[in-house]
């Protein structure tokens, strides 16, 4: 029986060899693992053999039928694997197709610029304040030490508003603010009327839209943006508008950018100065966009004059405080390489999904 | 202003490059925008440089001074003649038209010779009939006469754009030397800020120059030889308004004779942007260039003649109403009353710190001249300036203001020079009237108050040699204080404090803004006071770009007629309703818009040809006028527009719907959730006037009318250059919007057990808005009511007609414990009961 019985074990080992689908496999799980298989039936047929020979016989059965399940088992995983590898080869994609477009929103470029710029001052302590863009003569001029009939005024050509009651050859008392300055003034008032006699310092960034009465060229537009910065306090310093802008650069430009300072005029500042920023496109060697100087000028900025801090409700001898301004379109043209200033209000697709 | 480096060096020396120079320059505030080369060696085409550079330099070896000995005709041409010339080394023989020579023309040897400017074969000169390019002299025939070389006119050296002659130098010029050194010069195109008025005088740049190299100045001398008769009782000067003119002094030079200046003073003032008259005129442009004071010379014969014979008066005074006067451009011009005139007892003679009159102006006859040196009113002189339209080099520096300490030293000055070149002689003495002097401020203050502007540690004796430099007088007294008296040439320098940032100004200039320490920011921080506005925005935009929306910015200036464009009726509303210019720059953008919708539609307009999926949004300000005040509101809005395909083309499947009014419905409502609004956002039938009249939604938050929503209408769309698609745009209050987001939320707790989820569908009327449906729903729901979903709208014959049915999916929830079905089944009754009560909706099987 036992000779019968290896013999059927090579003969299912043969057979499952040859097995290469899982209905076979199935089929021949029954014939030779089933209740009814000849080798599950030898136990039924133990009477058949001498009694001493029964455990021998009983011990090489059960290799045999471990033997065929492990065979068995090795072969359905290796059915599986195939047809994983089947399936898998049939379901390949050609993955060069275009993938499926999604809508993307973006913010404006001068948006952002604007809150790359603010970030920065925010993480050293500026606060956001902003301010109307329709205002007097006297806040956007005479509250910043620019009076009426100040040489300084043809720095900056004027939109007037139309005011009823005021003669054609009055200077209008209503402008489009020429700058964001003005909300110096505003932010100065605010703080200081929280404490008239003691007012609390501040640091302030004011971005906003400002006006100029100029042709809209590549290089000039009639409207454009601004970032103003304000900190008046009992010991701010020049040396420190040198570090806080610096710090700006550094963190604006890059950890190696380098700047310098050169004195400049503006009404409300004193000392006033202009800031360079050494050109990140050219590393300072000299390209056609900081035209061969290596310095791209990217702020004025100054110590905030007396009247101006007088104005604003801070007493000059006690407080002194530092302002600058700087033109996100331009910091924006000169990172991108943006030669024509009218694409910012033009707001064509295709310059604005650039960003 | 133009500054020749020549004329610079006269008055301090410069132990420095054009290039070094002018980077001192800028350092100190007079920023150098260009440097025009006339002669001297040009910087590399590859010098990292500041400024602009323009110009030529004449080569040492090929362009020198050399004289003509004689002028003979052309063998073969009228219009020419030649020209025997000596460069200190050999004669040539020069071919040339240049008519200033036609004079000497066989008159044999000359001399003294001509001196001239002689570029030799193979130099490299302007080319007069290409701008801009250069050209080198070759060996070549003209009519039969062999050239190589030739005698230039200021064009080929890029002195001037004079080619009708040759230059023809002073006698003294030495021939042989290189033309380079001997007037070779670098012209400074200074940009002079109004703090810097001082500077608008070579004298008052090289005084800079000279305290920034602590250098000596040497101040022109005013020495003049008086050999005439006493001006006393000869003219006379009378200030009516001190205001208005601080100072007048008259000085009288005659027998002068007119003509050409030397060729030097006519190549500095043509370097510094004038134009050579006669020697009278040259010599007030060039005391003016020289020290910043404008000067007048009137022709003193007709002084003499307006007063009948008798010696004149000069007075100065305002206008008289109507006063008119011819001015020497030959301009009629009517004097408004806060002009300020020079006149006589004739009338006016000339505009004051503006221009002077024709009639008494000097003129080729002129023998006598009373010379004017004055001060005026800076704001008079602005606003008459402004009114005439006239700009003149006078009224540009009476502007910026001028010291009246410079009137005497600039008069003498000019007589001197007037003697020189015009060989006349001068009168003893000046009238002046000086009947209100300048106060120059006298600043104390302590090393303490630099400090506290600057953040340097300077000593007193530091600060004081700082400010000496510039000629403030500074004494230092023991108890550490620093008394500075401003030198009689500013006028920039305040008092108090005012004063002291003035002086921290000069003293931050002269010792370097670049050595000057840079700081962090040590002061105590400042009260945070809620300035939230802008966080907000940021929040708004932000939930906006994630909805794939981009932002964009268009102008505050528009026209009425193009925000008519945007609404049904296309009727302008008058200028008179906008905040409006006095002054626009152009008729389509005079006055400030009030909706944002126009700006949108054109934008849209313009990229409808490039793309065919746009959504786009702006955040910004509309203008509107108040009934009182001078200023108008300014509130926030935003402003949104949907047009094309929902989904940009893709390979795969059928190209995307165009988008409609429920695309656009559902960014607002996903704009409400994320801004985590209070309460939903409410939508009713609404009206606009750019929208379909059934396709407009009126937007609600609670009470509160946020804005519209809706299609544009066809006749809007019509107007403008879109496809077929639908626009959807929207307009909102962006102020409402940003005040609703709240600061801060509370979560609901996350459920714990599982929903019951069934679907529901009711038919109700056509005309039951859905928005009542899901109310019903949700009042009959009760607590337990999750969530209720919209997935499908009916209509069909076998619901009726004028009937349709609403699939809703509702969700039951208990934060407790599982719902049973029973629960399910005593809250759907309830609904059902709900939604028959209150619009008539009755379950559908
Ligand atoms: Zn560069």
């Amino acid at each position: 029986m036992l000779a019968e019985l290896e013999r059927l074990y090579q003969q299912a080992l043969a057979e499952l060899e040859a097995i290469t689908d899982s209905v076979a496999l199935d089929a021949w799980r029954i014939a030779h693992l089933g209740r009814k298989a000849p080798l599950m039936q030898a136990f039924g047929r133990m009477r058949e053999i001498p009694p001493e020979e029964r455990p021998q016989v009983g011990r090489r059965i059960n290799e045999l039928r471990d033997a065929l399940q492990a065979a068995y088992e090795a072969r359905a995983e290796a059915l599986r694997q195939a047809e994983l590898a089947r399936a898998l080869q049939e379901e390949r994609l050609d993955v060069t197709l275009p993938g499926r477009p999604r809508p993307y929103g973006r913010l404006h470029p001068t948006t952002q610029t604007i809150r790359d710029i603010v970030g920065i001052f925010q993480s050293m302590g500026f606060q956001v304040f902003q301010s109307r863009e329709v205002e007097t003569d006297e806040y956007n001029f005479q509250l910043l030490n620019i009076p009426p009939h100040h040489p300084a005024r043809d720095m900056q050509d004027t939109f007037y508003v139309a005011t009823p009651g005021v003669d054609e050859d009055e200077t209008p008392p209503v402008v489009l603010r020429t700058h964001t300055s003005p909300g110096q003034i505003h932010a100065m008032r605010h703080y200081a009327a929280q404490d008239p006699e003691n007012p609390p310092p501040i640091r302030v960034v004011l971005p906003g839209m400002v006006f100029r009465y100029e042709q809209i060229t590549a290089r000039s537009e009639i409207q454009f943006t601004q970032v103003e910065g304000l900190a008046v306090g009992r010991h701010i310093t020049f040396s420190d508008l040198k570090g806080t802008l610096t710090e700006w650069a550094r963190r604006m430009f890059g950890p190696g950018a380098r700047t310098r300072f050169r004195p400049s005029y503006f009404p409300f500042t004193e000392p006033s100065v202009e800031m360079d920023v050494e050109c990140f496109l050219c590393g300072g060697k000299g390209c056609s966009v900081c035209k061969h100087t290596g310095w791209l000028e990217v702020l004025g900025a100054g110590m905030v004059h007396p009247v101006v801090l007088r104005n604003g409700g801070y007493d000059p001898e006690r407080y002194s405080g530092f302002a600058f301004g700087m033109g996100p379109e331009r910091i924006t043209m000169l990172r991108h390489g943006i030669q024509d200033i009218r694409h910012f209000w033009r707001n064509d697709v295709r310059f604005l999904e650039q960003f | 202003m133009k500054v020749p480096l020549s004329w610079l060096k006269d008055y301090v020396d410069i132990p420095l490059s054009v290039e070094d120079l002018a980077n001192l320059l800028t350092s100190l505030g007079l920023e150098v925008e260009a440097v025009r080369y006339v002669g001297l060696p040009m910087p590399p085409a590859d010098a990292r440089l500041d400024f602009k550079t323009s110009g030529l330099a004449w080569d040492p070896d090929k362009i020198v001074v050399a004289e003509v000995r004689e002028v003979l005709p052309h063998p073969n041409a009228d219009r020419l003649v030649l020209a025997r010339v000596y460069d200190g080394q050999a004669e040539h023989q020069v071919v040339t038209g240049a008519p200033n020579l036609f004079a000497y023309k066989g008159q044999g040897s000359l001399d003294p010779p001509l001196k001239v400017a002689y570029a030799r074969e193979g130099a490299v000169l302007l080319d007069p009939y290409n701008p801009g390019g250069t050209l080198r002299l070759k060996r070549r025939k003209i009519r039969g006469v062999e050239s190589y070389s030739m005698v230039c006119s200021e064009k080929e050296l890029g002195i001037s754009d004079e080619h009708e002659g040759i230059i023809l130098l002073d006698a003294d010029a030495p021939t042989g030397v290189p033309l380079a050194d001997y007037m070779g010069d670098a012209v400074f195109d200074i940009a002079i800020t109004p703090n810097m008025a001082r500077a608008l005088g070579i004298l008052g740049v090289a005084r800079e120059v000279a305290a920034a190299l602590g250098a000596p100045l040497r101040v022109p001398d005013t020495a003049v030889v008086m050999e005439g008769p006493p001006i006393e009782g000869r003219a006379e000067v009378r200030i009516t308004d001190p205001d208005a003119n601080p100072r007048f002094a008259v000085g009288l030079i005659e027998d002068v004779t007119l003509g050409p200046s030397p060729y030097e003073v006519q190549r500095r003032l043509k370097l510094a942007g004038m134009r050579p008259i006669n020697n009278i005129v040259d010599a007030t442009n060039y005391v003016m260039l020289e020290w910043g004071e404008p000067l007048h010379a009137f022709d003193y014969d007709i002084l003499v003649e307006r007063a009948g014979g008798q010696a004149p008066t000069i007075i100065t005074r305002r206008a008289r109403p109507g006063e008119r006067l011819t001015t020497l451009d030959g301009e009629e011009r009517v004097l408004p009353p806060y002009a300020v005139l020079v006149t006589d007892t004739a009338g006016p003679l000339s505009i004051a710190g503006v221009m002077g009159g024709a009639e008494s102006e000097v003129r080729p006859t002129t023998r006598r001249v009373l010379l004017e040196a004055a001060v005026w009113d800076p704001i008079t002189i602005r606003r008459v300036s402004k009114a005439l339209k006239l700009t003149t080099e006078a009224a540009y520096r009476y502007q910026r203001g001028v010291h009246p300490a410079l009137v005497e030293p600039a008069l003498l000055r000019a007589l001197e020079l007037m003697r020189r070149w015009s060989g006349g002689t001068v009168a003893q003495g000046i009238v002046d009237r000086y009947p209100k002097p300048q106060r120059d401020p006298v600043n104390r203050f302590r090393p303490a108050d630099i400090r506290r502007l600057l953040g340097l540690d300077l000593t007193a004796t530091e600060i004081a040699n700082l400010l000496r430099r510039l000629e403030f007088r500074v004494t230092v007294h023991d108890d550490g204080t620093i008394e500075a008296q401003t030198p009689p040439h500013r006028l920039d320098i305040g008092e108090g404090v005012v004063g002291i940032a003035d002086l921290a100004e000069e003293i931050a200039r002269l010792y370097g803004y670049d050595r000057i320490p840079a700081t962090r920011l040590a002061d105590e921080l400042p009260p945070y006071l809620g300035l939230e506005r802008a966080r907000r925005e940021d929040r708004i935009k932000d939930a906006l770009v994630v909805l794939g929306l981009q932002e964009v910015i268009t102008y505050r200036l528009t026209a009425p007629e193009r925000e008519a464009r945007a609404t049904v009726a296309g009727e302008p509303r008058p200028d008179s309703e906008y905040v409006r210019l006095v002054n626009p720059i152009a008729h389509d953008r005079r006055v400030l818009r009030q909706t944002l919708l126009p700006n949108l539609l054109e934008v849209a307009e313009r990229n409808a040809r490039f793309v065919a999926r746009q959504a786009l949004f702006e955040w910004g300000p509309v203008f509107l006028p108040r009934e009182e005040g001078l200023l108008p509101d300014e509130p926030q809005r935003l402003a949104l527009l949907l047009t094309g395909p929902r989904e940009d083309d893709f390979w795969a499947g059928a190209a995307a719907e165009a988008m409609d009014f429920y695309d656009l419905k559902g960014v607002l409502e996903t704009l409400a959730r994320a801004l985590h609004l209070p309460q939903p956002l409410r939508f009713e039938p609404g009206e606009h006037p750019s929208m379909h009249p059934g396709k407009t939604a009126r937007v609600l938050l609670g009470d509160k009318v946020l804005g519209h929503l809706g299609e544009l209408h066809p006749q809007v769309k019509a107007r403008y250059d879109f496809g077929p698609a639908a626009v959807l745009v929207a307009e909102l209050d962006g102020c409402a919007l940003r005040d609703a987001l709240p600061d801060r939320f509370t979560l609901r707790p996350v459920p714990q057990f599982p929903p019951v989820i069934e679907d529901l569908a009711f038919v109700v009327d056509e005309t039951v808005p859905a928005a009542a449906v899901e109310d019903a729903i949700r009042a009959g729901g009760g607590a337990y009511l999750r969530a209720v979903t919209l997935f499908d709208v009916y209509r069909g014959q076998n619901i009726g007609a004028g009937k349709k049915s609403l699939a809703y999916r509702v969700a039951y929830q208990a934060p407790d414990r599982t719902l049973s079905d029973k629960d399910a089944a005593r809250i759907r009754k309830k609904i059902v009961k709900r939604v028959a009560r209150e619009v008539g909706g009755v379950l559908r099987g």
